[in-house]
């Protein structure tokens, strides 16, 4: 880490304390509005963190992929709440005292993991310029990962409009898009010939 | 910071999120439980690449782990508007089609 070491470390610390700590807020928090903007920061902290330690591209991605996110989820509460979800206090919780539960036997069993399993050092160097690295890699030696991850990301566009969808054709006309559609627009667009 | 305090920040945060996930009622509750256990696993994964082996190919692992957040988040927003249209709620105790 160098000279920096200690800022690294004070900022560290700082990221995740905020990363944490905003994390159990969304939970603690009486309305959905504040518990938004607690994951956001949550996000944005753990975002902080994966910067620090140098990985610039995935860092700046989750803290704009969240800010983004953030804002959906406000829209939809705008959508569907039907009411300031600022000005609501709520509490929709069901097995409050066995989630819990289990949430702190999963921090002890990992938490002991993490502490207690003899990690060994570090193999290798990171390359001066890591982003460049990345974008190397996935457009050489692992462009699988790439051809991979682009198909997944249209067919879940195509997922979420067809969910999302009030009435698409298959609701208006069948599985097999073989049934009369019973309400034919005006003209002949969407009636099957 | 070592990997072992990277570690455990990230399983402070993945146990926040099964709390979140395992107890709240509403959709998009649970969603964020889910995102907040996935943001542990990203930070898990980059203290691994960092402190153990920080060679190209781990960021690799954690692009498809944020590409995997987002399609959770994209169909959960999907799934959620789905649930309201039909039902009109949002909360998972009531969702109970594919249990009949």
């Amino acid at each position: 880490m160098g000279d920096a070491g200690w800022l690294v470390d004070v900022a560290f610390w700082a990221c995740s304390l905020i990363a944490v700590a905003t994390g159990v807020l969304v939970f603690v928090v009486d309305s959905m509005a504040r518990a938004t903007y607690a994951l956001a920061t949550s996000f944005i902290a753990t975002g902080g963190a994966l910067l620090l330690m140098q990985q610039s591209y995935l860092g700046v991605v989750v803290v704009l992929m969240m800010v983004m996110e953030m804002a959906v989820m406000a829209v939809y509460m705008v959508m569907f709440m039907g009411m300031n979800p600022a000005l609501m206090p709520m509490s929709m919780v069901h097995s409050h005292r066995a989630a819990i539960g289990v949430a702190v036997a999963t921090f002890v069993v990992l938490g002991s993991g993490a502490v207690l399993v003899p990690w060994p050092e570090r193999r290798g160097a990171p390359a001066p310029d890591v982003t460049e690295a990345l974008g190397t890699a996935i457009m050489e030696s692992h462009m699988l990962v790439m051809m991979v991850v682009g198909p997944v990301m249209v067919a879940t566009i195509v997922v979420g409009v067809l969910l999302s969808s009030a009435r698409t054709r298959y609701d208006r006309m069948g599985d097999d898009l073989d049934q009369p559609p019973t309400d034919p627009p005006t003209g002949r667009t969407g009636v099957r010939g | 910071m070592s990997l072992e305090t990277v570690l455990l920040v990230a399983s402070a945060l993945l146990a926040v999120g099964v709390y979140g996930a395992l107890s709240q009622q509403v959709v998009v509750m649970v969603m964020m439980g889910l995102e907040l256990m996935i943001a542990g696993v990203l930070l898990a994964l980059g203290g691994f690449w960092w402190f153990l082996s920080p060679d190209p190919s781990g960021q690799v692992l954690l692009l498809v782990v944020l590409a995997a957040m987002t399609v959770e988040m994209a169909t959960g927003f999907a799934i959620a508007t789905l649930l309201h249209r039909r039902a009109g709620h949002d909360m998972t105790d009531m969702a109970t089609e594919l249990r009949e």
